[in-house]
């Protein structure tokens, strides 16, 4: 059954919604449009000297076998952070959602992380990381293990994930949580009298109805990997150490805020903007209809 | 509430900023903004020039606003200026130079200051090492020096007895600074896993920079690029891919630990987790205020394999330039032109220098600091001076004049973090950063020429 609602004239709908496509026009659409615009000019940091060159800057980047380097390690990050953060949600999700004590408790505590800033959670895991005055730096080093992510690339890649991801868990945790509750009791108690237990209920009853709601936090997930993690791995490793953590939204603010190359960061700006719109697209395509429409 | 108690409260709060402009119209100062990277106790003394500044005179109020790192105060200067809005004043890096010389209109150099304004600023009247950086081929001064520091090695006497080492005798070469160095990760460092034998702050500073400086081999050509804006790096010269790997083995070893980038590890000296740390000498003020322990200042070492008798440091720090905007006017400029004079004076110069560990950048400071007795009662306070003055200036060690050398820095800092994973040797690291580095001269060179 459709709701619709008929406005009498053009002028009332227009004035409502006037609001938003403003707001949409001068910080999305602007914006988009001024850093494409700025990828195909090459300037001085003063913007003196502006100069019109195409494509070329887009070809720089790709002929640079460091900007691919980047591109891949980007590609493994956002991966590694979507699957941490769901996973991580879904077990939470999952046990929050059974009948115990404390239900409450648990759901504000696993919900609180979401309203920390990312660069706050950089601090905080650095307080608990850092080799020298981390609690668990230092006892990791007590221990023998060698210890040190401003030094060892691999750690730094570690270290980053795990900021990223925890931000993230509160929100897929909240989502999660309402689908699983949002599933008939009378469909789970079908599937559990004819004999369906634990994890194999889980993933032929639960996850299915659950589609819709994991194809929406895969989206936003990626998207958060790709984008919103600039505060926590610059505050936590700035890139580096050599480029160990450097994703593409950590290379655009190098090369366009330190560096004062507007044009090759505007370029990487647009670069990124076109990689997750494709990704998106591709997601609704394939996942939406799979799941039904989100 | 009811309405009536909104409606007054609502027009309360619409005539409450007709109340304030009465107190604001009576003073008619000149205001000029000071942006500045100053943190700690270098902080503090940027805070108590304003208030001497402001006191001394009553037609201009400086404001100093802090705004960060040296990258991200120059990042803020620029992105203000693109929007008019840019401060009369901004502190801006060493290494920055490169850019602000080739800002155009956006700058006005001292020398055209002092045109426009008529103010008494005299080039000579500045030492030679501090003014060559900031200054025109032809001696025009482009910036006003204000923090020039050089680097040197602050190393505690503690550890040093602790390790059975004469503390009176810190390592002069290169050589004897392994040994040190080994003596100090065995017989010191060992007590505890958090103490580190020896670090660097300002890695590329004073570990390259200064380095071919002191040895006299070039960082690149054309002078260090002094002498035209065609320069190329030649920063993996054999000098320095031996004094990079010999750092490398020691990282190893286990006696040099890298800290970080830029001025991060500075910490790790005061708070004695590092017994020697190569730093700026401007960290002075900080280890005065934290150390808890006896601590000294000595001259980098040198490698006598390479360079007989060391030639002289070059500087770091930072200088002022003044900066246009679409509405400023010819009083805002001489406002300016008079703080700039206010630092020049010698009894100014001297407490800067005294309070912080930067050097002074006039001769008449360093005089009156010297008849004060100052260098009597606070020995080692003058070591970044002796530093700077020591040996011969050739065309190696004047300093730098790189376009987007901060930039460059940050591709050896990748570099050597590559390379301190094992991952590459100091001659692969110096290779990369000189190829990497290339590209962004050219890029410079390119977009100066216009």
């Amino acid at each position: 059954m459709e709701r619709r609602t008929i406005f009498p004239g053009w002028l009332l709908p227009v004035a409502l919604v006037l609001p938003q496509l403003a707001l949409t026009v001068v910080f999305f659409l602007w914006p988009a449009g001024q850093a494409i615009w700025s990828s195909a000019t090459r300037t001085d940091p003063f913007g003196i000297h502006t100069r019109f060159v195409g494509v070329e800057n887009f070809a720089d980047l790709f002929i640079d076998p460091l900007y691919i380097d980047t591109i891949w390690r980007s590609v493994l990050f956002c991966v590694c952070v979507a699957a941490l953060a769901m996973g991580s949600a879904m077990v939470f999700a999952v046990a929050a959602d059974r009948e115990i004590r404390f239900r409450g408790l648990y759901r504000i505590l696993l919900i609180w992380p979401y309203a920390i800033a990312p660069a706050m959670a950089a601090v905080l895991w650095i307080l608990l990381l850092h080799p020298q005055i981390g609690l668990i730096g230092r006892w990791l080093n007590r221990i023998g293990v060698a210890w040190d992510y401003k030094l060892n690339g691999f750690q730094a890649m570690l270290v980053v994930i795990l900021a990223s991801a925890w931000k993230e868990v509160s929100y897929n945790f909240i989502f999660l949580l309402a689908g699983l509750q949002s599933i008939p009791r009378s469909v789970i108690e079908a599937a559990r009298m004819d004999g369906a237990r634990g994890f194999f209920r889980f993933r032929t009853v639960v996850l299915p109805l659950l589609m819709p709601t994991v194809f929406f936090l895969l989206v936003v997930n990626l998207v958060y990997a790709a984008f919103d993690t600039f505060g926590t791995i610059w505050a936590m490793t700035s890139g580096g150490p050599g480029k160990a953590t450097e994703t593409l939204v950590v290379k655009v603010y190098r090369d366009g805020m330190v560096n004062q190359d507007i044009g090759s960061s505007s370029a990487q700006s647009v670069v990124l903007m076109l990689g997750v719109i494709v990704l998106t697209a591709l997601q609704f395509r394939f996942l939406g209809r799979r799941s039904g429409g989100a | 509430m009811n309405r009536r108690t909104m409606l007054a409260g609502a027009a309360a709060l619409a005539a409450a900023p007709m109340v304030v402009p009465g107190a604001r119209a009576q003073a008619a100062k000149t205001k000029i903004v000071f942006w500045h990277a100053m943190t700690g106790a270098n902080n503090d003394e940027i805070n108590r020039i304003a208030r001497d500044f402001n006191a001394a005179q009553d037609a201009v109020e400086l404001e100093p606003v802090f705004k960060g790192s040296y990258p991200e105060t120059l990042t803020a200067a620029i992105a203000a200026w693109r929007a008019g809005q840019a401060p009369h004043v901004v502190q801006v890096f060493e290494v920055g130079t490169g850019t602000m010389l080739a800002a155009g209109p956006a700058v006005k150099q001292v020398w055209q200051l002092v045109q426009e304004t008529g103010a008494k600023i005299d080039p000579a009247a500045y030492l030679p090492a501090v003014r060559g950086y900031y200054s025109l081929a032809d001696g025009r001064m482009a910036s006003m020096p204000l923090n020039s520091s050089t680097p040197v090695m602050w190393y505690n006497l503690d550890a040093f007895e602790a390790a059975g080492l004469d503390p009176a005798k810190p390592p002069q070469t290169w050589q004897e600074f392994v040994t040190v160095a080994r003596a100090l990760k065995d017989k010191w460092a060992s007590k505890s896993q958090d103490l580190m034998a020896s670090t660097s702050s300002w890695f590329t500073w004073a570990q390259l920079e200064t380095y071919s400086a002191i040895h006299n081999v070039p960082y690149a050509t054309k002078a260090n690029g002094f002498e035209g804006l065609d320069t190329e790096l030649k920063l993996n010269g054999p000098a320095q891919v031996k004094h990079i790997q010999r750092l490398l083995d020691m990282a190893k070893e286990g006696s040099f630990k890298y800290g970080g980038r830029d001025a991060t590890p500075d910490p790790l000296f005061y708070t004695a987790k590092a017994a020697i740390g190569f730093g700026s000498s401007a960290g002075r003020a900080d280890i005065v205020r934290n150390a808890k322990f006896r601590w000294a200042a000595a001259m980098l070492p040198y490698d006598p394999e390479i360079m007989r008798s060391p030639n002289n440091s070059i500087i770091g720090g930072a200088s002022l330039w003044t900066m246009t905007a679409p509405n400023r006017t010819p009083a805002e400029y001489k406002a300016v032109a008079s703080f700039l004079q206010f630092i020049g004076q010698p009894v100014q110069d001297a407490l800067y220098h005294q309070h912080t560990g930067y050097v002074p950048v006039t001769l008449a400071g360093y005089e009156l600091s010297r008849q004060q007795g100052y260098y009597d009662k606070n020995p080692g306070a003058d070591i970044a001076i002796k530093s700077l003055t020591r040996g011969t200036v050739t065309e190696n060690s004047k300093g730098l004049r790189l376009g987007g050398l901060p930039e460059i820095r940050n591709i050896i800092y990748e570099e050597f973090e590559k390379a301190l994973q094992g991952q590459q040797n100091a001659q692969a690291a110096l290779d990369s950063a000189v190829a990497r580095g290339n590209v962004v001269l050219r890029a410079f060179e390119k977009m100066a020429k216009g």
